[in-house]
């Protein structure tokens, strides 16, 4: 998705350059929310103000959700069928690979954490224990070890800008 | 289903929408516990399905939402058999907890977006970043387990292998994810897994 986006706003349409969409990008990740409507609502937003931000977001959401049902409303009229539920099966642990090598894609940044690597892993595997294992509410999850990882962090950088 | 179960549900979704450090994906073990464990509203099947037809389909992640929706819905509505009033309550509940699920988060980045871009480079904002990074992935990590669990409930091995080798088909090669989904298909298909 983010390739898509970059292609279209950066190359095809040139509506910002290269470090803006990079730029954008980072803001649209450190705000909570699905990223790439966030990235569309402050575009939308600083060019046009509400109307802009609502019309991107609507853009983005409105047409690929009804394909979405579509798609969902074909593959449930057939999943009856030994063959499509089989595929779907296989499809499914497809994703769950391709969703866990998303995740793994912040390895390297994960390796210059501040906290140093063996640390953030450690967190890492908490908030996974916490939530695919205990089954921990997500606001209890980031309650907890997100405090503490911040924390963490924010007394590690403050130490080294002192230094 | 009743109002007050509809209203629950929609809140709930805003306050993921604020919760979703990391996009989509990272509250996928949340709406996991919620709808699957503890209101029973999805089954495993259905919860499978659901995030694994948000991956073929063209658009954001956050869509897995609305199809989420749209079986609970179709579901409580006495499903497909019911005729139209089940496909429109799906549609609605669809697009209900879309909206909550993208509007709380959507506001957040039109009002934020001037302050953090002043302030990306402070350290509060640092430390924010880079303390949740590891919480990000290990969700992600979760969201791609439980989906494989979902899907594979006998933990068959040959379904694992191949959940294995799509992580790091991904991960090592370009090919469009598009592809490897269907290869999935196919491969199910023929192996009646």
């Amino acid at each position: 998705m983010l390739a898509v986006v970059q292609r279209e706003m950066v190359d095809r349409k040139q509506w910002m350059t290269l470090s803006e969409f990079a730029e954008e990008w980072a803001l649209a990740q450190t705000i909570p929310g699905p990223n790439v409507v966030n990235l569309a609502v402050m575009f939308g937003g600083k060019h046009f103000g509400p109307t802009g931000a609502l019309a991107a977001m609507s853009g983005l959401l409105l047409l690929p959700g009804l394909l979405m049902v579509s798609i969902v409303f074909a593959f449930q009229a057939f999943a009856h069928l030994p063959v499509v539920a089989s595929a779907l099966h296989c499809m499914g642990v497809v994703a769950a690979g391709m969703v866990m090598a998303a995740g793994w894609r912040f390895w390297p940044t994960l390796k210059q954490h501040p906290l140093g690597w063996p640390l953030a892993l450690l967190l890492m595997v908490a908030s996974f224990g916490l939530a695919a294992v205990v089954h921990w509410p997500l606001a209890k999850v980031i309650g907890v070890v997100g405090l503490v990882s911040c924390g963490l962090t924010w007394w590690r950088l403050q130490a080294k800008a002192r230094s | 289903m009743t109002w007050q179960l509809w209203l629950e549900l929609h809140l709930h979704f805003c306050m993921l929408s604020l919760l979703a450090v990391g996009g989509a994906l990272a509250i996928v073990p949340e709406m996991h516990r919620y709808l699957v464990n503890e209101l029973q509203l999805l089954s495993e099947t259905a919860f499978s399905q659901s995030v694994t037809l948000s991956q073929i389909a063209p658009g954001p992640n956050i869509l897995l939402v609305a199809v989420m929706g749209w079986d609970i819905g179709l579901q409580a509505a006495g499903g497909f058999e019911s005729g139209g009033v089940a496909v429109v309550t799906g549609l609605l509940l669809a697009l209900s907890l879309l909206i909550a699920a993208v509007l709380p988060s959507s506001l957040l980045s039109y009002f934020m977006v001037k302050w953090l871009q002043l302030h990306q480079h402070a350290l509060g904002v640092r430390a924010f970043k880079a303390g949740m990074l590891p919480l990000v992935m290990g969700l992600m990590l979760s969201a791609g387990w439980l989906l494989q669990t979902a899907s594979n409930p006998t933990m068959d091995w040959r379904l694992l292998l191949i959940c294995a080798a799509s992580m790091l088909i991904v991960l090592f090669t370009r090919i469009h994810l598009l592809w490897l989904m269907l290869g999935g298909a196919v491969l199910g298909a023929a192996l009646g897994l």
